[in-house]
């Protein structure tokens, strides 16, 4: 498997540290609601099909990426980095 | 169907083997059965075989997609052990431990059940010290284990690196001399006969769709067969458990499906008459009685239902291999392949009631399963039987996360690839 990191191109998955599901967002610090941790903490869709899901590229730039692969067949549909991602969710 | 004895294999040897008869029939599912077991994986079918046995229910139908053991069960590296050092995890696993004892004589079907010892490997002082207190609690609990001082373990293991400059010096280990292996095939294929010999339908090629559910109750099954009609239903399907639970409306689980490959070498001469495991990287090893070694270490890491393996687990399982024997590196690897693990949250099973009235969970193997097949057959059924957990499987609810419980083996917290 590669990965085609935004910042060093195509790079074999030796290079990447896989992180996990992407689609969980923490709590706010100050969220008092034990259900909202859970989630976090413990609950999974765990898809068969597209994952998204973060991959840090330890032996390259350093960056966290978020990619899309499908977990039947681990092709790859998009890759991006986080801070993007970020930066187009508080537009 | 007759009882296989000495007597019988001889008829049969004379008569050129020609006439022996299926283990288990084929039926056509029936329109309702008292209890639907969703899975022909070993967790499936010896909750079947207990279910009858213990329990005397046997209008039961064991739904499997494919053919049974042809899922993890199938897959895995056939290690039996009991070493746990939680209590809920002790108790569990040292019934099972029991259970593989007798499994042959009471299945009647020989599973190949070798207590050839388990032993762990230490290369630090800590971690000689982090045996003997798992050593310590084991035998607390009536479980047998002992710590081995360098020699013993140069000994045991011939073909070991013990020399003080190997790259990670091996300074002593723990053994569990009851832990051994079994052939896994033959403890599906024996709880199948046992199951069907008591009346229950095994049904293979038949693919559970949906659930019915009727006011929070299932009631019973869709499969690619047809409907079946059930008053309890019993979930069993190792690395697809999110996705058939979602049938039956649970979105979530605390559960993450992870690839883990198994590997075999071409036979050899006997070379390791035990299980060895690595302590300072992922590796067991043993031999089988092919004379095959069978190994396999970490899992491929990211989220995976491919059933086949990558390429960089491959090459870390040969040098991990490699530094403990290194007289394995002319041998040629015969087959590797891979299996999809449920693994959870806390690196311990589920064998729970659900939100979903009549509906059972057993799922969250990680990659100890295997081990578990008799504990986790016979506590499902106790379950499923009285509608509670046995004492035994108390500690193994689906809601432990949500309340604080989690049964924590290996101390590193809610990453499921870490377990
Ligand atoms: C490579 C590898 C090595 C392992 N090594 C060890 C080891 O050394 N020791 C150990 O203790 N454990 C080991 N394990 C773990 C162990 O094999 C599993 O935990 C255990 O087999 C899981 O239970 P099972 O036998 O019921 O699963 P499976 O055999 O996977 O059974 C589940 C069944 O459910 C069926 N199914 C799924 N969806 C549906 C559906 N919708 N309808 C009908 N049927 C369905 C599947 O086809 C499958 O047959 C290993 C696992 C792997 C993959
Ligand atoms: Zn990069």
């Amino acid at each position: 498997m590669q990965i085609d990191c935004p910042f060093c191109g195509k790079r074999d998955q030796s290079e990447f540290t896989y992180s996990g599901d992407a689609t969980k967002k923490r709590p706010d610090h100050n969220d008092q609601d034990p259900q909202a941790w859970f989630d976090y903490v413990y609950q999974r869709d765990n898809p068969k099909g597209a994952h998204q899901e973060y991959w840090h590229h330890t032996s390259g730039c350093r960056q966290f990426l978020v990619v899309e692969r499908n977990t039947m067949t681990h092709k790859i549909s998009s890759v991006q980095a986080v801070g993007d991602l970020n930066k187009g969710s508080a537009e | 169907m007759s009882r296989y004895s000495i007597f019988n294999l001889v008829g049969n040897a004379l008569s050129g083997h020609k006439n022996w008869k299926e283990a288990w029939r084929s039926p056509e599912p029936k329109p309702s059965y008292d209890i639907v077991i969703v899975g022909g994986g070993g967790h499936g079918l010896a909750t079947a075989y207990y279910l009858a046995k213990e329990h005397g229910l046997t209008n039961i139908a064991v739904i499997e997609k494919g053919w049974i053991g042809g899922g993890n069960m199938g897959r895995n590296t056939t290690i039996v052990r009991s070493n746990y050092m939680l209590p809920e995890n002790t108790h569990f696993y040292e019934w099972g431990m029991k259970l593989w004892e007798t499994m042959s004589q009471d299945l009647n079907y020989n599973v190949m059940f070798s207590q050839r010892g388990v032993i762990n490997l230490a290369h630090t002082p800590g971690q000689m010290d982090a045996f003997a207190r798992r050593g310590n609690a084991m035998r607390l609990a009536g479980v047998d284990a002992e710590l081995l001082d360098r020699d013993e373990i140069a000994r045991r293991c011939p073909g070991l690196d013990m020399s003080p400059n190997a790259r990670f010096p091996i300074v002593g280990g723990m053994c569990q001399p009851r832990g051994g292996t079994a052939r896994h095939d033959a403890v599906a294929w024996g709880y199948a006969r046992g199951a069907d010999l008591r009346g229950v339908d095994i049904i293979e090629n038949c693919e559970v769709t949906g659930f019915k559910i009727d006011g929070g109750k299932v009631v019973g099954v869709e499969t690619s067969r047809g409907d079946i009609l059930a008053k309890k239903v019993g979930v069993a399907v190792a690395g697809h458990t999110s996705q058939v639970m979602q049938m039956a409306g649970i979105e979530r689980l605390p559960i993450e499906s992870h690839l883990l490959q198994a590997f075999v070498s071409e036979p050899v001469k006997p070379l390791i008459d035990t299980v060895v495991t690595f302590g300072a990287g992922h590796l067991y090893i043993s031999q089988s009685n092919k004379g095959g070694l069978v190994f396999g270490g970490d899992m491929d890491g990211y989220n995976s239902f491919a059933q086949r393996g990558n390429i960089p687990v491959i090459e870390d399982v040969a040098s991990c291999a490699m530094t403990m024997f290194p007289n394995l590196g002319k041998i040629r690897l015969l087959r590797h392949w891979g299996g999809i693990m449920d693994m959870s949250m806390d690196g311990t099973p589920i064998i729970s009631k659900t939100p979903v009235e009549n509906l059972f969970l057993n799922g969250g193997w990680c990659y100890g399963g295997f081990k578990a097949t008799p504990a986790s057959g016979w506590c499902f059924a106790h379950t499923i039987a009285t509608g509670e957990p046995h004492e035994l499987n108390a500690g193994f609810t689906l809601d432990r996360f949500e309340k604080g419980y989690t049964i924590d083996e290996k101390g590193v917290g809610p990453v499921p690839r870490l377990h």
